[in-house]
């Protein structure tokens, strides 16, 4: 278990798949270098990189915030987009919006939000139609 | 009749580089053992239902599949039906330390082949 309290923002640009899980990849890579269990932070890697992916294939741009502290990684994902209009539809697995170029990237399968879900200990999402959408997951160190 | 549980033998990805007549495009250590593989064209299967350690078989060829393969702890990756990753993606797996194979042999091909020893049956 970390003992370090730590922070770390990035922002994300909507449509720029080439830096597409970049965010993601050094999240992963501070939480590995802190020390956390490895289960946490695969957890924690996966939920961050469907939400950034996310972001990136719907919005416009966003911001991703990382607080470590010695109990729980929090992560708090921001977007100024289209928003999601019927957020418990888009919690059910299969069904998604995604259009055939993300799905030709091998994503948009209506699994995202779901297995961010899955990966987290809290979850809890709110969105705006027409304006954003506002993530926010705790994963517990202890779990 | 109780169900004999099968004994996965765990294979190096030098041999399994021999077994599916690969290439290795990048990553130098090829004595890990691999006792996992999964195969998906759809990074948000992986994401879902990989587990660590595991080797990905895909068809699909851009840098996402890296950064999945490397966010969900994998082993290494195999581009299957002759599919050469370009400099990017490369650059990418070795900033990573993560190994890359390429098949000339199709998605089923590969996965029987090594289905056969992995899954000891």
């Amino acid at each position: 278990m970390s003992t370090e309290e730590i922070e770390a923002m990035f922002s994300i640009t909507g449509r720029d798949y080439t830096n597409a899980g970049r965010a993601s990849t050094s999240i992963k890579g501070i939480l590995k270098r802190l020390g956390i269990n490895p289960a946490v932070v695969r957890r924690t890697a996966i939920a961050s990189y469907e939400a950034e992916m996310n972001l990136v294939m719907y919005a416009v741009r966003g911001t991703m915030h990382l607080r470590v502290n010695p109990a729980t990684v929090t992560l708090e994902v921001e977007d100024e987009g289209p928003g999601i209009k019927d957020i418990a539809l888009a919690m059910q697995e299969g069904y998604s919006t995604a259009t055939p170029e993300m799905r030709e990237m091998g994503f948009g399968a209506g699994m995202g939000l779901p297995n961010i879900k899955r990966n987290s200990d809290q979850f809890e999402i709110s969105s705006a139609a027409g304006r954003g959408t506002r993530l926010s997951i705790r994963i517990n160190q202890a779990s | 009749m109780p169900i004999t549980p099968l004994a996965p033998k765990a294979m190096t990805l030098a041999q399994i580089r021999d077994l599916i007549s690969a290439e290795v495009l990048c990553g130098t250590d090829l004595s890990i053992k691999v006792a996992e593989v999964g195969a998906a064209d759809m990074m948000s299967d992986v994401l879902a239902l990989s587990k660590p350690g595991m080797l990905l078989l895909t068809g699909l060829v851009n840098t996402q599949v890296i950064r999945t393969a490397v966010v969900a702890d994998l082993c290494g990756v195999v581009f299957v039906r002759g599919k050469n990753p370009g400099g990017e993606i490369l650059k990418l797996a070795r900033e990573a330390h993560l190994p890359v194979l390429s098949t000339s042999l199709t998605m089923f091909e590969t996965a029987g082949r090594l289905y056969e020893v992995i899954s000891g049956r």
